[in-house]
């Protein structure tokens, strides 16, 4: 990297800097990163890593025109009770001017649990719609063109299964799996690193992804079926630059795992997206993106051998940071998350999850995420960012702080360990994660870090903030509902896909999609699903770290 | 059972003596949610403060985690639950301690927990509950001036 000579007069600041009082703060990144008073020239890297938006390496973003041409896509997520109650939410976010439609499943949907089962007890709809089987998917789509609209479905360990709920429902409702659009989770190494939502041993569940990811190639050419997620592991309390490289080596084990198998790297790599966190740190988060855009690129080209640009892009969504929410004083998150929106904007982002203010004391109500919403309307067409393109381009600091968070060990000692599958085996981002949030909260707990509201500033915490109540009889409703479809189903063709699945998930060279295709047309439940591949691959247990 | 049993920290607190054991406390994660980043840290921080601290892991039913705190014999347990099925999970833990005959274990609630629920955990025996923000320094005054030290 070619660095240039301090501007003139640089000494001289320098002098009277030192003599002027300087605030007694840390001055370093939410991530521990020390910041330097001044950042001039002679921090800028050359220009040509730099760029220009929509050319290698894509420092400035991933298209020509950027939000010029189209804004980002405001995507909010959402899900709660049954598919009947999110059915009601989606139509409502698509009425509100909402682009796109974002599932969020509740946990016993996540865990490959029926709302049936005794380990659903109490989570059915609770943190996001259950889902149990193809009715259900039917039921949320509802009056919905899914060859219209575009449908993020957040979801891992069992995603394959409901992919294929999702394209079975698609095609009942007269749209073929080739014009579905929309993006599905998927992002199983991450579950085992951060958000913990697993069903089987890591090697059968990057098996069950493959499978997904090489069936999606042939037959789904506007689906993504991969979001790599580092949003998750930043929520878990890793570093920016821990959340940056954890995710990238997720991201480099699945193109691995994809040309292992012999597909050509330009045949899905346009295909994978990525999804990240956006924290409240600003520049730090600008920097991450630009970062983490220029390594896809330089990776996928150099290393993976990708001809077609379209395989160098990293497109990306961003949430703002459901961790730097706080219980107290609520109101004050709308500001959290508009700062944290604005830097996914400014870092570039293709489409934009802003969280609502009433979220660290439970799921939101429409009022909160309505202002959510109108966040993002109001950066998108009052503020005048998005009229030109990359505004922060250039600027000494981002620039220096996009080839710091660049440059993070994290990759070399990940090889080390002898890449990301057996770095998770070995803990080693688990616990690099649980060391830097210990340290964060120490940090907060000794006041070193001021939060607004919980360690400072703490008066005026008085008023009430309504709160959503999910209504406790939907837990019966759906269960009423999976119950009903169990008794009129029938069984023959239930036992006949699963006795095919268990078959084909001990042959580890068979593509279990076409089975699981199956499955749903039988309207298999998912939990009778994801038991019958217990009992070939077992289930997982983590060691957990701390 | 499948309880990971950790090694505690050598150093002692203030509130143990030379004749009472140290402070027992189990960090229980009850449910179905992933959300650990604060389970782990209050057991890391309560380790540091001298306590023994039994991590339980993730996605424990409510028999688990009675299981583990009669087996481990303990003085405290901390629930933390981020998936809103608080008030059905606290109450059956509740339960079968009672069912067992176990009444000399101080329970702690810690997650996203509306105010009414609050109240209600706490007329069913929660000794308290703790919503985010809390400090970790807060948890281990209480934990150390609730428990009654055995011998």
């Amino acid at each position: 990297m070619l660095l240039r000579q301090p501007p003139a007069g640089e000494k001289e600041w320098r002098g009277a800097y030192k003599v002027s009082p300087e605030r007694d703060a840390s001055f370093t990144t939410l991530s521990g990163e020390p910041v330097k008073a001044l950042y001039t020239e002679a921090d800028l890297a050359d220009a040509e890593r730099i760029g220009l938006p929509g050319a290698y390496p894509f420092t400035r973003g991933v298209y020509p025109s950027m939000y010029r041409g189209r804004l980002w896509t405001m995507r909010q997520f959402a899900g709660f009770g049954t598919a009947e109650e999110t059915n009601e939410r989606f139509r409502y976010l698509l009425d509100h001017g909402q682009t796109g439609l974002s599932t969020a499943f509740d946990m016993p949907s996540l865990m490959g649990h029926d709302s049936d089962s005794p380990r659903s007890l109490g989570e059915v709809g609770r943190e996001g719609v259950a889902i149990d089987m193809l009715d259900d998917m039917e039921t949320l789509f509802q009056g919905i063109d899914l060859g219209e609209v575009s449908v993020s479905m957040t979801i891992n360990a069992p995603a394959a299964i409901m992919l294929a709920y999702y394209v079975v429902a698609a095609e009942r409702s007269g749209v073929p799996a080739d014009r579905l659009g929309g993006t599905i989770q998927a992002d199983i190494l991450k579950e085992y690193i951060a958000q913990k939502e697993w069903c089987f041993p890591i090697d059968p569940a990057m098996r069950l992804l493959g499978d997904m990811i090489e069936w999606c190639s042939s037959q789904m050419p506007r689906w993504h079926p991969v979001s790599i997620s580092g949003y998750h592991i930043r929520e878990a309390g890793s570093t920016a630059a821990q959340e940056l490289a954890f995710t990238l080596k997720d991201g480099f084990t699945y193109v691995e795992q994809a040309l292992e198998r012999g597909l050509d790297v330009d045949d899905f790599a346009p295909r994978l997206s990525f999804f990240f966190n956006a924290q409240i740190d600003f520049f730090e988060e600008i920097a991450k993106y630009r970062a983490a855009r220029r390594i896809w690129a330089r990776e996928l080209k150099e290393t993976y051998g990708a001809k077609d640009p379209k395989s160098w892009l990293m497109r990306f969504h961003t949430q703002t940071a459901g961790v730097s929410l706080t219980a107290q004083q609520p109101l004050n998150n709308i500001t959290r998350t508009a700062i944290e929106a604005l830097a996914g904007v400014l870092g570039g982002t293709q489409s934009l999850h802003t969280n609502s203010y009433d979220e660290a004391l439970a799921l939101p109500t429409e009022d909160a995420v309505r202002i959510a919403l109108r966040t993002q309307q109001i950066i998108a067409h009052e503020t005048g960012v998005a009229n030109t393109i990359d505004p922060l381009g250039g600027s000494y600091f981002v620039e220096a702080l996009t080839d710091e968070i660049e440059a993070h060990a994290y990759f070399a000692k990940i090889d080390e360990l002898g890449g990301m599958v057996q770095a998770v085996k070995q803990a080693y981002p688990q616990r690099e994660i649980a060391d830097a949030s210990y340290q964060l909260q120490q940090e907060i707990d000794s006041g070193r870090r001021l939060v607004v509201g919980v360690n400072s500033y703490t008066e005026g915490d008085g008023d009430e903030t309504p709160l959503l109540h999910i209504d406790p009889a939907l837990e019966q409703k759906q269960i009423d509902r999976l119950r009903a479809v169990r008794a009129r189903r029938d069984s023959g063709p239930v036992e006949a896909s699963l006795s095919a699945l268990k078959a084909a998930a001990a042959e580890p060279r068979l593509n279990l999609m076409p089975h699981l295709l199956d499955a749903a047309r039988a309207h298999t439940s998912e939990g009778e699903v994801v038991q019958a591949l217990q009992t070939v691959w077992g289930d997982y247990r983590e060691t957990p770290v701390f | 059972m499948g309880a990971e049993i950790t090694a505690a920290s050598s150093r002692s607190t203030s509130a143990t003596s030379a004749t009472a054991r140290r402070i027992r406390i189990v960090v229980a994660k009850p449910g179905l949610d992933g959300h650990d980043r604060g389970a782990k840290i209050i057991a890391r921080a309560l380790r540091d403060a001298g306590m023994e601290v039994i991590y339980t892991g993730l996605h424990q039913t409510p028999e688990q985690i009675v299981e583990t705190l009669i087996q481990e014999d303990a003085d405290a347990v901390g629930l933390s639950i981020l998936s809103g099925a608080h008030m059905t999970l606290v109450p059956r833990i509740i339960d079968l301690l009672k069912g067992q005959g176990v009444d000399n274990v101080l329970i702690t609630v810690g997650g996203t927990i509306p105010q009414d629920d609050i109240a209600a955990l706490e007329r069913l025996g929660v000794a308290k509950v703790y919503t985010p923000g809390t400090t970790t320094q807060e948890i281990i005054d209480f934990i150390e001036s609730a428990v009654i030290p055995r011998a």
